[in-house]
């Protein structure tokens, strides 16, 4: 199958100490690659090179076949319009309605100048994500919860074909969790993207992950699915999995 | 010492090299496809609307202090005639686009840095940018050019009010009519008095915009960088004020007055 994905060699050092040692990882086409690892690990760095906010030392990081670090800024913009990057804190747009957070993308990224269909478009991706009664509201009326699938519904409204989560579920309790970990599933089966999701939530790596990959010491230390790495021989790997 | 003395020096260096680069980004995207024209009178109407109250306040004081403090030594030459046109000249030239300028700065520098610095701390500027959205077309080109046209005309709104001002300050001391009052500020008033100024007034809003964007853009993460956003954004502004209408009165003798 298709690599919409290809990390290879990726090497990063902030003041002298090396963060990312070496990554490699490739994400199929339609496929939730679930990475795992403590903190401060390397992790949101990682995703951040790929959408070139963080311009790595070395390696090559290919996404839907343009070697990023290769683009102008002009063909960068182009390809951050098929990625969709959820924050760790959602990052809305607190100065705006949630109407407001939701046209803003369609109208600067891909232009849509009708009303009637920003619209339209807005009310499915809230929909998409279970907030439809929220459209007037301002974010810091919102709770944890509906801020993330707040901030994936702006997310979603310009129909990525990749998707990168940052920690969906941290901060979230165990109900809400859940809750969100299916909806990254929904959202699979409803946009067929691919989507890269750092987690160190077990319950959310269970639900939403086809394939993990385990980060550790800035390297890729294990692959598998679920239930792989969950039998594995491996005490550091195994550690992850023990409640 | 020594090294802590380098490092200073290479930090100030890396400042203005940033700057600089921030400054180029914004002329460029001032040009850029899908101007966001809505964003830049938004702005202008909250720059001007917010600041306006205060600026009146100041420039009516300013007029009135400026008649009472000097209405008895010009009595003591029998000139008190000449108050109007002593305080309307003096505001006009300097004390109007300065003191505005300064007030700006610490009401509108302040507000951007502290409102984008909280943007940047709380990644939503990182948003916007990995969105495919631009940025500093979006918040840096509207705020740096509504502050460009409002602080000028805010000025404006000051001299025009400080005239009032003086004219209360000579009528507390029993002096003249309205009429003979404005007519000696107008009259004592020509072109090269209101033009320089102008002209520096609109310098001086682009530094309050750029200084503001630029100290806001440049928080890092952490609470605490929204506040010394805000303050160094004052603080930077201020300075350059002052600079910069040290340098604007020396050209202007130069090539206004032919001094
Ligand atoms: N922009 C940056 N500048 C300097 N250091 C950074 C930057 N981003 C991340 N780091 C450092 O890189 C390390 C990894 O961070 P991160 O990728 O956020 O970890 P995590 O795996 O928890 O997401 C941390 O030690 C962090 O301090
Ligand atoms: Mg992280």
């Amino acid at each position: 199958m298709e690599n919409v994905i290809e990390i290879e060699n990726l090497k990063k050092s902030f003041n002298g100490s090396e963060v990312l040692k070496g990554i490699s990882l490739t994400v199929k086409k339609g496929e939730n690659l679930v990475v795992l690892g403590k903190s401060g690990q390397g992790k949101s760095v990682t995703i951040q090179c790929v959408v070139g906010m963080i311009e790595p030392d070395e390696g090559s990081i290919k996404v839907l076949n343009k070697e990023i670090n290769e683009l102008d800024e002009q063909e960068l913009k182009d390809i951050r319009g098929r990625i969709g990057f959820l924050f760790q804190h959602a990052a809305l747009y607190d100065s705006m309605t949630v109407r407001e957070n939701l046209a803003f993308p369609l109208k600067r990224v891909l232009k849509v100048k009708d009303e009637a269909e920003i619209e339209q478009r807005s009310v499915e991706a809230l929909e998409a994500v279970g907030l439809a009664d929220a459209i007037d509201k301002m974010p810091s009326d919102l709770s944890g919860g509906q801020r993330k699938r707040m901030g994936l519904a702006r997310t979603l409204i310009v129909k990525p074909e990749i998707i990168l989560y940052d920690e969906p579920t941290t901060g979230l309790d165990t109900i809400t969790s859940k809750e969100i970990s299916r909806l990254i599933l929904s959202i699979r089966e409803k946009y067929k993207a691919s989507s890269i999701i750092i987690t160190h939530d077990m319950s959310c790596a269970r639900i939403t992950a086809d394939r993990i990959v385990i980060m550790n010491d800035g390297k890729c230390i294990a692959e598998g699915t679920y239930e792989q790495l969950e039998n594995s021989s491996d005490t550091f790997i195994n550690s992850f999995f023990k409640i | 010492m020594k090294e802590t003395i380098t490092l200073k020096i290479k930090d100030l260096f890396e400042d203005i090299g940033n700057q600089a680069t921030f400054v180029g980004s914004f002329f460029r995207n001032i040009f850029r496809n899908g101007f966001e024209w809505n964003e830049l009178i938004r702005q202008c109407y909250l720059i001007g609307l917010k600041s306006l109250n205060i600026v009146l306040i100041t420039g009516f004081v300013l007029g009135f202090v400026l008649t009472l403090q000097s209405l008895p030594t010009l009595q003591q030459f029998g000139a008190e005639g000449y108050v109007p046109n002593m305080v309307s000249i003096s505001i006009f030239r300097e004390i109007g686009p300065v003191i505005t300028s300064l007030i700006c700065a610490g009401k509108i520098a302040s507000g951007i840095g502290a409102e984008l610095g909280s943007m940047k701390v709380t990644e939503q500027i990182d948003a916007m940018d990995v969105s495919g959205a631009n940025p500093i077309q979006y918040l840096v080109v509207t705020r740096i050019l509504a502050c460009t046209f409002m602080v000028p005309l805010l000025v404006l709104f000051a001299d025009a009010v400080s005239l009032l001002g003086g004219y209360v300050g000579t009528s507390t001391a029993g002096g003249m009519t309205a009429a003979l009052y404005f007519s000696k500020s107008f009259s004592s008033l020509v072109f090269s008095d209101f033009f320089p100024a102008f002209i520096k007034s609109i310098f001086f809003g682009f530094t309050i915009g750029f200084v503001g964007c630029y100290k806001g853009f440049k928080a890092n993460k952490g609470t605490e960088s929204v506040g010394i956003a805000a303050n160094s954004a004052v603080v930077a502004a201020s300075v350059w004020i002052i600079i910069l209408d040290a340098v604007a009165v020396q050209l202007t003798s130069i090539f206004v007055y032919n001094q």
